[in-house]
């Protein structure tokens, strides 16, 4: 089956079912799918295209590596990809060795990421929240998310409690949660 | 503020991987024992993946899909190749054929073990309930709001009277009397399990109420004393070591 045709038929559990069995063709599908997200987390973070391009590879390879790593009990594939995308960027921003193992990351969430419609209202979407939010908690959202600066090191340079900042933090990401679950 | 709460912030920071140092380990410690809490940070993971898509809408650049092609096909997966019958593979059906012996075994335990939790749990049913009726008649017995009547043959005035109900393998007795005289200042009734050898026992101090009315439970006795009779004497309020004659009540056990 080419990678073409996987694309517009398989699922993602499908797809790495045939990872498995060492199917390069599912490999392409998969990066079809997902590579705009993987690449897009990594380039804000790092805001460099040759390194985003880098960690896009990795994500992608340790998949290829240990597509045993995900199943479907760790939340959907792109979502998975997604944090995975993250933190590496974020490793790799703050010159350090990546901090998660793959294999630990499990995440609950119903948005669904694989077609490209659902991804594009769920971007538009996620906008949306992030506009509407308070500046000073989309800034301390960012600053953590984006820059994986530390609640410490984000007070430091806003010159805010430390209590106001994790606040501040953990009520932005719940407002995205209560904005999907509608 | 229960505990989830004192956690909640810090969960978002650990999920977005800046928790560090103290805050981190009493977090995972914390996190072990709490479903919970576990259950939260893999939602806030998922808020993760949500804010990853503002980010969203960039293409890679064309030749990142054949480098990342070019790298899987550098590393064929192992399972292509056949694979080699190890010297260790008879062991496997060693290995697998105790695992089906051990999972025997604990069901067999397993089996028991749900027959013991059954039997355990209806003697702790009788059990309940059995307290559940000594509460009941306690509670009447003890009732401040109680009535105490005395049924005695017509035309005869009221007299004092006490029964004591005593049992000997549990060294457990109770007393109940009514139609008792006041007492001076400063005395008290003294009931006295009387054995079939040695000297009375001393079986409890009471004082009668307005109307005549006294109980004893339980008071502490020595174990599986016979009794042949129990009496009462007038003592002072802090108890004799012996009856101070005369005594006022007695009984013979039937």
């Amino acid at each position: 089956m080419s990678s073409a045709e996987l694309q517009g038929v398989s699922t993602d559990v499908t797809l790495v079912s045939a990872i498995r069995s060492g199917d390069q063709s599912a490999m392409g599908a998969l990066y079809d799918r997902y590579s705009s997200i993987v690449y897009s987390i990594a380039l804000r973070v790092l805001g460099d295209t040759g390194g985003a391009e880098d960690v896009m590879q990795e994500v992608f390879l340790q998949l290829w590596r240990n597509p045993g790593a995900f199943d479907a009990a760790r939340g959907n594939l792109g979502a998975w990809l997604a944090v995975i995308a993250r933190n590496r960027a974020i490793d790799a921003l703050r010159k350090r060795h990546p901090q998660t193992d793959i294999e630990d990351v499990v995440l609950s969430v119903e948005q669904d990421l694989a077609g490209d419609a659902e991804r594009a209202r769920a971007m538009e979407k996620v906008r949306g929240v992030l506009g509407s939010m308070p500046a000073a908690q989309r800034r301390a959202l960012e600053m953590a998310y984006f820059e994986g600066l530390t609640h410490t090191e984000i007070a430091a340079r806003t010159g805010e409690p430390l209590g106001t900042i994790k606040t501040r933090i953990r009520a932005g990401l719940l407002a995205l949660r209560k904005a999907f679950s509608g | 503020m229960t505990v989830h709460e004192q956690f909640a912030e810090d969960l978002a920071l650990l999920a977005l991987g800046t928790l560090q140092g103290d805050e981190r380990a009493a977090l995972e410690k914390h996190m072990e024992e709490c479903a919970s809490c576990r259950l939260e940070l893999q939602r806030l993971r998922g808020d993760m993946a949500l804010m990853a898509l503002s980010s969203g809408g960039a293409t890679p650049p064309r030749r990142a899909r054949q480098r990342l092609m070019d790298a899987v096909a550098r590393e064929p997966r192992l399972r292509a190749v056949p694979p080699r019958l190890a010297w260790w593979t008879p062991l496997r059906w060693v290995a697998a054929a105790a695992l089906v012996v051990a999972t025997l075994l604990l069901w067999t335990k397993n089996t028991d073990l749900r027959r013991q939790i059954a039997a355990l749990q209806e003697q702790s049913g009788r059990q309940r309930l059995e307290l559940t009726q000594a509460r009941e008649i306690v509670a009447t017995l003890t009732a401040t709001g109680a009535m105490h009547v005395t049924l005695v043959a017509v035309k005869t005035p009221p007299q004092p009277q006490g029964k004591a109900i005593y049992v000997r393998d549990r060294s457990s007795l109770i007393f109940m009397a009514n139609n008792l005289p006041s007492l001076p200042p400063q005395k008290a009734y003294e009931l006295w399990l009387i054995p079939m050898s040695g000297s009375p026992i001393p079986a409890g101090m009471f004082k009668p109420d307005a109307r005549g009315s006294a109980m004893v439970i339980n008071p502490p006795l020595p174990a599986g004393v016979e009794a042949k009779t129990f009496a009462i004497t007038i003592e002072p309020e802090q108890g004799s070591a012996s009856p101070t004659m005369p005594i006022v009540m007695m009984g013979v056990g039937g």
